[in-house]
């Protein structure tokens, strides 16, 4: 038996062990201001630890996991997710009466879950960060409990979610039957030897898209994110929107980049109609929304459809770098972007649910001039307006499109830009130019969380270069 | 320090300054944030006359070019680069100079969240000057898209009543156009490995059939802009519900930047193309002189006359651009500052008398000559500028622009200009029209209308006179005297041009 090598999954196991420390000390914690606290130095550790992997790289557990350089970037993209997370929580969870300390231990496994998604070289590692990464969340759709709309929504998620593992267990099930093994080496080993069943690899490999389809919310996999996002509280949303996505698409840009390169000409088509229709339909269905949550759920499912044209480009061995790096960029991007959206939507939450219509933002340009400009930086950047974060992710992703060759696919990308423009700028045209009386909650944490994204989105956006360079140094590696 | 003491650096960031300077003046301090605004734009125009200063006019090439590596990581080959030439110094003195007349002209006129209004006006400096003088394609897309931004809040906060349609119409339609030009740019960036235009222009080599592609891209960006003919119905809406200063500059600087890219991009970086679509769009041009001169002589308000006969004006650019020849594309420039005077100027006029009637409808207007005897014979005067009238600036371009169409070896009909002409004297109906309706006649329902709210309608007042007073000068010199602006762009004209001819050459 080799020498297990804990250096390689240091962070997540980090994260993974403090997270049960912290429920158990949770227990003898009375005020939950210090759980979040240490929730966030747990976060802050291993965030500290995964920076400091930058470089490094290797295999182990007997070919399981890998650390590599596009591991560490997503890892170190989930911490701050994380983190961002932990801050808009905190405010919010006392205000609506929800503060529990699991609230903080749940985050956390989910977190390890998705590191362990990012770094997983074997399909059976790849299903079970898919659970590890889940489960909390379902918990957490439903933390407002006994609110129905939340519970409504953790039932929902999970039975979706319940189904779509399903799928993932089911494909995995067939490509070992083709390729007698579910490391993903091993995978491309016997499809380059011809020694697999192609039949049986493609199916598996689709039923596969099919369940990572339904995690990151692409069409026709999305029928529940408007309801989850919508009845899930708001702080978990904003998580569930980021975290989940990246840890998907992690999952999706490794599994396929790497192992199923060969399957190419019969999955590319079938990724691009799925990016197609993700884009057109999350965006097309956003423009009659009158609800903020629902408005950002088709939002981020559209954003979903974006990122999928990352990897539409997959086989074309001298494209997928550029397009790996463009899709990881463009997740910078958008949980940025996200957190803060979110940030200023539980900045105007009432109890009750009030105060998430868009027509409560009207009147916000005058009243709270800072708060205003943040969303319309968000809203901007959501769009792809420059000077924002958002315009140079989708520079980055129409580049490795046209360099792909998929013209028609970022003609559609920016027709639905331009479509989705409309439904961001409803958002600025109520803040500025309508008039009324909105309530704003204003806390440290949250105030932090939007300012520093707004100020992020722009200035990044203007020095680029070095988020471009740590991103297209992330590279797959294959042991 | 050598960064930002760099002249164009320092003229397009400079608004900036003033932008730093405004978020920490109170909002209810509206004088001191008009006078930092106003100082703000006179300093850049004192910039812009510096650079004018360090011009070299004999220069066909650009210059004072400032010209950074920005992001070239990747694969990318980003810079940062502005540079000047003879295409586009005139149209950057035109927007240095017209900025501190917009806001001159809001003094009164904008009284609510004048900070903000403020703001976003040295914000939309700042990308105008971007757009004329980005010699990257990366960057120049990023300032032409950012230019929609502080528009967008001009015509959606402080506009007319129909405000919020204007504004979302202007931004969505706008971005219509400019998403197929960034398609377009990805697809240079990615096959000439470069987005530097002078490295473009010089690799250059790309088949006919691309080009053309590329160019229809490009070309959707500008003529959305400019607008040209059948894409111009968001322009009448901005217009008529934009605040004066907002309209001001949308007819005199924002127009041009589809006039402008044109010029800049479409020629240059394809030119067997612009050859070969040298006709279609002569043909747009000229059905846009004709329907925007016709249009505008049916319209109720006035502020909508002007918006269309803009269109009309802009055919006229159009079509001395694709003339593809020296006196076309000299003529096309000049108009484009004419243009830019004698429209602003009109908008701020119509802006002075609607400050005190609050209405635009011809019907209530007539007789005011007498009543407002200044601001007649001032109007008289633009009218008769932006009509065409000989002596005054207008006619010089129009008559450049159509001895261009004329004699045009690539459109070689001479239809296009006798066509062309026809739509001088329906601007000299319509603006004709116009003058009798507000000025001659009886005095209209409007005058009576303002007596009984206590005060009669007034003369223009000192600083409504400072404002048009530059305009008029320039009004008259053009007009009698062209030589100097013809003068700063002939050699860059000529080598644009030049370009031209070969590739028509090679493609016979």
């Amino acid at each position: 038996m080799p020498p297990l090598n804990f250096s390689l999954i240091l962070p997540l196991v980090t994260l993974t062990i403090w997270a049960c420390l912290l429920l158990l000390l949770d227990l003898f914690i009375r005020s939950k201001d210090i759980t979040a606290l240490l929730a966030a130095v747990g976060l802050a550790v291993s965030l500290g630890m995964t920076i400091s992997q930058i470089g490094s790289s290797g295999s182990g557990f007997n070919n399981m996991v890998v650390l590599d350089g596009f591991s560490i970037f997503v890892d170190a993209l989930l911490l701050a997710a994380g983190l961002l997370g932990v801050a808009l929580a905190h405010g919010y969870l006392k205000r609506t009466g929800i503060e529990r300390g699991e609230y903080y231990t749940l985050l956390l496994f989910s977190i390890s879950g998705m590191m362990l998604m990012a770094q997983a070289a074997d399909l059976i590692i790849v299903f079970l960060a898919l659970e590890m990464l889940s489960i909390p969340l379902y918990v957490l759709s439903a933390f407002a409990r006994p609110r129905l709309e939340s519970e409504e929504a953790g039932l929902k998620y999970f039975l979706l979610g319940a189904f779509s593992t399903g799928f993932v267990v089911y494909g995995i099930a067939l490509v070992f039957g083709a390729t007698g093994s579910t490391s993903l080496s091993a995978i491309v080993r016997a499809a380059a030897s011809g020694s697999s069943n192609g039949l049986l690899l493609t199916i598996g490999s689709a039923l596969i898209l099919v369940g990572l389809g339904f995690k990151v919310a692409a069409v026709p996999f999305h029928m529940w994110t408007p309801d989850v996002y919508q009845g899930a509280p708001s702080s978990v949303t904003a998580f569930m929107a980021a975290g989940a996505k990246i840890a998907g698409f992690a999952a999706l840009l490794r599994v396929f980049a790497l192992a199923f390169p060969s399957l190419a000409s019969n999955l590319t088509p079938v990724i691009a109609v799925l990016s197609a229709l993700t884009m057109i339909v999350g965006n097309v269905i956003a423009i009659a929304q009158t609800n903020i949550k629902r408005l950002l759920a088709y939002s981020s499912i559209a954003h979903a459809g974006y990122i999928l044209m990352a990897f539409v480009p997959y086989g074309q061995s001298n494209v997928v770098s550029t397009s790996v790096a463009a899709g990881l960029f463009y997740l910078v991007s958008y949980v940025l972007t996200n957190f803060g959206a979110w940030a200023v939507v539980i900045a105007l939450e009432r109890s009750e649910g009030r105060g998430l219509e868009i027509s409560d933002y009207g009147g916000l340009g005058r009243k709270y001039p800072a708060l205003a400009a943040a969303m319309t930086v968000f809203m901007l950047s959501l769009t792809g307006i420059p000077p924002t974060l958002g315009f140079v992710g989708k520079f980055y992703l129409f580049r490795a499109a046209i360099q792909g060759q998929f013209y028609l696919l970022a003609v559609i990308g920016v027709l639905t830009s331009l479509i989705s423009a409309y439904y961001y700028l409803r958002v600025v045209v109520t803040m500025y130019m309508r008039e009324g009386d909105p309530q704003t909650t204003s806390e440290p944490w949250l105030n932090i969380t939007w300012g520093l994204a707004a100020l992020l989105t722009v200035i990044v956006s203007l020095v680029p270069q070095y988020l471009f360079a740590w991103a297209s140094a992330a590279v797959l590696k294959l042991f | 320090m050598e960064f930002i003491l760099q002249p164009l650096t320092l003229l397009t960031f400079f608004p900036l300054l003033g932008v730093l300077v405004l978020l920490f003046i109170p909002g209810d301090k509206k004088n001191i944030l008009r006078w930092t605004a106003l100082v703000t734009t006179l300093i850049t125009f004192g910039i812009s006359i510096w650079v004018l200063t360090l011009f070299n006019a004999s220069n066909p090439d650009l210059q004072l070019t400032a010209q950074y590596d920005w992001i070239t990581v990747a694969g990318w080959n980003i810079q940062y680069h502005l540079g000047i030439d003879g295409l586009s110094i005139l149209l950057v003195l035109l927007t240095t100079f017209l900025t501190p007349i917009s806001i001159l002209s809001t003094w009164t006129a904008v009284e609510e969240r004048v900070k903000d209004f403020m703001l976003f006006f040295l914000l939309l400096e700042l990308g105008m000057m971007g757009v004329f003088l980005a010699q990257d394609l990366f960057l120049f897309y990023i300032f032409w898209e950012f230019t929609l931004v502080p528009m967008y809040f001009l015509i959606g906060i402080w506009g007319g009543p129909r405000r919020i349609y204007a504004a979302v119409k202007f931004f969505l339609y706008t971005m219509a156009g400019s998403i197929l030009m960034l398609l377009a740019i990805l697809w240079l960036g990615v096959n000439q490995g470069t987005f530097s235009l002078p490295d473009l222009i010089a690799k250059g080599g790309i088949d006919p059939q691309t080009q053309l592609w590329l160019f229809i891209a490009f070309a959707a960006a500008f003529a959305i802009k400019v607008p040209m003919w059948p894409l111009h119905s968001w322009l009448p809406d901005a217009h008529v519900e934009a605040p004066t200063a907002g309209s001001v500059i949308l007819a005199g600087v924002l127009l041009k930047m589809g006039t402008y890219g044109f010029l800049r991009f479409n020629l240059t970086l394809f030119p067997q193309a612009a050859v070969q679509a040298a006709p279609v769009m002569a043909v747009l041009a000229v059905i846009g002189i004709i329907y925007g001169a016709a249009v505008s002589y049916a319209q109720a308000d006035i502020k909508k006359l002007v918006a269309y006969s803009s269109v009309s004006h802009l055919g006229f650019v159009m079509l001395g651009l694709f003339a593809l020849n020296p006196q076309g594309v000299s003529g096309a420039i000049l108009q484009m500052i004419n243009h830019g005077l004698s429209t602003g100027a009109l908008f701020l006029l119509v802006g002075m008398v609607y400050e005190q009637t609050h209405t635009r409808e011809f019907k209530v207007y007539g007789g005011l000559w007498k009543v407002m005897p200044v601001f007649g014979s001032v109007f008289l005067v633009v009218a008769l500028s932006s009509m065409g009238l000989p002596g005054l600036n207008g006619f010089v371009g129009e008559f450049t622009i159509l001895l261009g169409a004329f004699g045009s070896t690539v459109l070689h009909s001479p239809w296009y200009a006798s066509l062309a002409a026809l739509g001088v004297i329906l601007a000299a109906v319509y603006i004709l029209y116009t003058f009798q309706k507000i000025f001659m006649g009886p005095e209209g329902s409007i005058v009576e209308e303002v007596k009984k709210h206590g005060h009669a309608l007034r003369d223009l007042n000192a600083r409504e006179i400072a404002t048009v007073v530059p305009l008029l000068i320039f009004i008259f010199w053009i007009g009698l005297y062209p030589a100097p602006f013809f003068h700063l762009m002939a050699p860059a004209v000529d080598k644009l041009v030049a370009g031209l001819q070969t590739a028509a050459l090679a493609m016979r």
